[in-house]
């Protein structure tokens, strides 16, 4: 008998059509990862297991546990379900905890609020999960806050908390999106090994397909709210019916091609470039230590070279960024564009620093959201000494928003009106408008969906075509760096532990941490891609 | 958390010292001569040096600062121009009344505002939830010494529960000081308790809106569980602030209230001080009020910390 059965569910909410007759089966002890885009509906099928829905959410059809209908029970009787028959991991450990609370009093709570156990045992017990994740009360004891974890550690207590009761589903909402490939690794065989050990069924909700290609028994693959294909992993993957789930396949491993650069002459060379950040004092007298987030880097970027950056957070790319485009004055060493230093006399160059331009991460959080798109992406022209006005500024205008796929028309309309990867296009524009010598891409496409990501991957190299582009990619994910850059170099605790021909560093990777990450890396199976 | 508490103390202190010399300068440099002002325009000059004299306005500014500074550490605040009476024993005096009725109002606007708060966020956009946002509106539009005379009418002239003003004085009882005081507390208590409310529902419902609430949820909370849970203590820090701000409010700003009531206040003290010109008694209740000030800013930073861990070992 099948342990959760969800048959036929449709949701809306406040009168919008959310999920579609989505049909899916989980038996004991296995894996289902459900995959699709964003607002493909993964999430919601999820809540509606759970009955966490948005307020005025309307389900139709069965969800049912071990034949238990779930959508018409009796609130208190949820209540009594969540946590103890179903647990749930989700994607933000950073908020995922309350951090006003020990780690142990919020996965005791869980043993708690269902009066499984009397307080000493709950404490026991709690140590226990606690151990079985990976923290240990020796090294990390009950009365640690969450803010006192990393973000690796904090997913566990996540995870510790919602396997307290052994519950016999675990739903997990994409768990390791927002970690480090290593850690991600990690998480993921824990995930695998509770299964075994608890003969949990798993329902893993995702959109990287890499993530379950090796650990998912089936294969959920939903969009706009349908599912339009399901299937035992291997056999989804060799034999995939559905366009979409092919798109979305591809779109994972998507390759693109880029020209030779021309002409190489060092462009952006950092020496022996060192920054550190001063610690709170370790007394009231004592001196204040320091954390050395770049030590002793170097290197050259090439004209017209593609460079890229990887490594894990907190190991100096976003300080060493923001030191490249003279945000920080850096303590030692040097960095010079075109032969001039990014800062003189302790200011920031701004002869250098309007040859330089930068694209972040959040397409959201990176927007004025009261100015429209034309006076956005002329932002950079206050760097200049003469600015483009009237007709020449319009044209300027027209021909960046052509550039990045868009139309001139779109100059009068405000950020809220694009989507994702519209909005990472105006903030391409943007950096492109002045012509920079110099473009570092900060995560640039870890927002966006899969092929959304193809998308801005395939304009990027357009770009570089058109406009002979030098950058710098900073990224945590391999994949992409792997096919976007000629070059990459490998940071590790502030400094670059291996750098070299992008393809060579991939195929034959020198340090130890190189060969971890690579290691780390989800990759999808070779089988798909000859169908593909 | 120890070290916490020193780093603020000591920024206690620098602030009192700082505000201390700004009082001294604004307050000196202010026009008028308290001696002319006291004596009348026909004072002989012979006469006003002996006041002068008398006042210690004679020696230089920064030796009467260091005079003022070190006799309020030892308790003596000078002695008032007008009322030839030592400052120390006025302030004390109104003191005993001023502090009691700002913590009686303070506290029965939080024991208001707490549970209307929390309650409308609960119930956000239902019915329970209008109601209490439309009286915390009408609280905050109407002015408080209306309320006063509401209450003066209704509690003191027809039912007679309470004397229309005035206060008993403590040497009579505990509770008969509590009974004067309750009218006016109740008065300058409403309006603070309808702003509090509503930063209360407000920061709740930004709470109630987090990913951990919905981790709490999932992990077999029903939703009052997981609000008064996880929800209050989060939501505590803003509501903190504004009970900090409100606490230094109502120990000087309650002056209309005072003279509804008639009470012998701070406030009313303040007031007369200033259209005497009587700067000893001024310059002394007004560093009193930024020692109180400074003080309740201290206590809630400590409060802070005792509800967020994460400020303790910041640091």
């Amino acid at each position: 008998m099948s342990l959760l059965q969800i048959e036929n569910l449709s949701l809306s909410i406040h009168g919008a059509e959310i999920l579609k007759q989505v049909s899916l089966s989980i038996t004991p002890g296995q894996i289902v990862a459900v995959t699709g885009e964003s607002g493909s509906g993964k999430s919601m099928t999820a809540l509606a297991v759970m009955q966490l829905l948005p307020n005025g959410a309307q389900a139709q059809g069965a969800v049912r546990l071990e034949g238990q209908d779930l959508l018409n029970r009796p609130e208190a009787e949820t209540c009594a379900l969540r946590g103890a028959s179903i647990g749930m991991v989700f994607q933000e450990p950073m908020t995922a905890l309350n951090p006003v609370k020990t780690i142990g009093d919020q996965v005791m709570e869980t043993i708690l609020i269902h009066k499984a156990l009397p307080l000493p045992q709950a404490r026991e017990r709690a140590q226990g999960v606690l151990t079985r994740v990976g923290l240990p009360p020796d090294r990390f004891p009950l009365s640690r806050y969450p803010h006192e974890l990393s973000g690796g550690q904090r997913q566990r207590v996540v995870i510790a908390m919602a396997i307290a009761l052994r519950p016999k589903l675990l739903i997990a909402d994409e768990p390791t999106t927002a970690l480090d490939v290593t850690t991600q690794a990690q998480i993921l065989d824990l995930l695998k090994g509770l299964v075994r050990e608890y003969g949990m069924g798993l329902l893993m909700i995702t959109h990287d397909l890499a993530v379950v290609a090796d650990m998912a028994d089936q294969i959920v693959v939903m969009r706009h709210g349908e599912v339009v294909e399901n299937g035992a992993t291997a056999h989804l993957l060799r034999n995939m019916q559905h366009p979409y789930t092919r798109m979305l396949f591809e779109a994972s491993g998507h390759q693109v091609s880029r020209p030779r650069a021309t002409d190489p002459r060092p462009l952006l060379e950092v020496t022996q470039v060192t920054r550190d950040y001063r610690l709170p004092r370790k007394g009231l007298f004592g001196t204040p230590g320091h954390h050395r987030a770049v030590d002793e880097v170097s290197f050259t970027l090439n004209k017209g070279e593609r460079l890229g950056l990887v490594g894990e957070s907190g190991c100096g790319k976003s300080t060493l960024t923001r030191a490249i485009i003279g945000l920080e004055e850096v303590q030692s060493g040097d960095i010079r564009l075109d032969g001039q230093p990014v800062f003189s006399d302790h200011r920031p160059n701004p002869v250098v620093r309007r040859k330089m331009q930068v694209v972040f991460q959040d397409p959201y959080g990176s927007f004025n959201p009261r100015h429209r798109v034309a006076r956005l992406i002329t932002e950079p022209f206050h760097l200049l000494e003469t600015p483009p006005t009237g007709s020449d500024r319009q044209d300027r205008i027209a021909e960046m928003l052509t550039a990045v796929g868009l139309g001139p028309d779109d100059a009068g309309k405000y950020i809220h009106e694009f989507s994702g990867g519209q909005r990472q296009r105006i903030a391409i524009a943007r950096a492109l408008i002045i012509r920079p010598e110099l473009i570092l891409f900060d995560e640039a496409v870890s927002a966006l969906d899969v092929s959304v990501r193809a998308q801005i991957l395939d304009l990027l190299a357009e770009l570089c075509e058109a406009y002979d582009l030098t950058y710098l990619f900073i990224s945590h994910d391999l994949s992409v760096v792997r096919t976007i850059t000629d070059r990459v170099m490998v940071m590790q605790a502030g400094r670059i532990v291996e750098q070299g021909e992008t393809e060579q560093v991939f195929t034959n990777p020198q340090h130890s941490y190189t060969q971890t990450l690579i290691e780390a890396a989800p990759v999808l199976p070779d089988i798909g891609m000859s169908v593909a | 958390m120890l070290r916490y508490a020193l780093k603020r103390l000591i920024s206690l202190l620098i602030s009192l010292a700082v505000a201390s010399v700004v009082i001294f300068a604004v307050i000196e440099v202010a026009p008028g001569d308290p001696a002319s002002f006291m004596l009348g325009v026909n004072a002989q000059e012979d006469t006003l040096a002996a006041l002068r004299a008398e006042l210690g306005l004679d020696v230089s500014k920064a030796q009467r600062y260091f005079n003022w500074v070190g006799g309020m550490l030892v308790g003596d605040f000078g002695t008032s121009y007008t009322y030839r009476t030592p400052v120390s024993q006025m302030i004390t005096d109104r003191m005993w009344v001023s502090l009691p009725l700002a913590l009686y109002a303070l506290t029965l606007s939080t024991v208001i505002a707490f549970p209307a708060g929390i309650y409308a966020a609960a119930r956000r956009g239902k019915p329970g939830d209008l109601t209490v946002m439309g009286a915390t509106q009408l609280g905050i539009a109407v002015p408080n010494f209306w309320f006063a005379m509401m209450l003066v009418l209704i509690f003191a002239i027809n039912l007679r529960w309470f004397n229309a003003g005035g206060f008993a004085g403590w040497d009579k009882g505990f509770w008969t000081g509590v009974h004067s005081l309750t009218l006016p507390a109740i008065a300058l208590a409403l309006p603070q308790a309808a702003i509090l409310a509503r930063v209360m529902r407000s920061s709740l419902l930004d709470i109630l809106g987090e990913d951990f609430m919905r981790t709490a949820r999932a992990k077999g909370l029903s939703r009052r569980q997981a609000l008064w849970r996880h929800g209050v203590r989060n939501a505590l820090i803003p509501v903190l602030t504004i009970i900090g701000l409100q606490f230094s409010f109502l120990l000087a700003g309650s002056i209309i209230i005072e003279q509804v009531f008639y009470l012998p206040g701070l406030g009313r003290l303040v007031f007369q001080a200033i259209s005497a010109r009587d700067l000893i008694v001024v310059e002394s209740v007004v560093m009193l009020l930024v020692f109180a000030v400074i003080t309740v800013n201290f206590i809630v930073d400590l409060a802070y910390a005792a509800v967020d861990p994460r400020l303790r070992s910041r640091t």
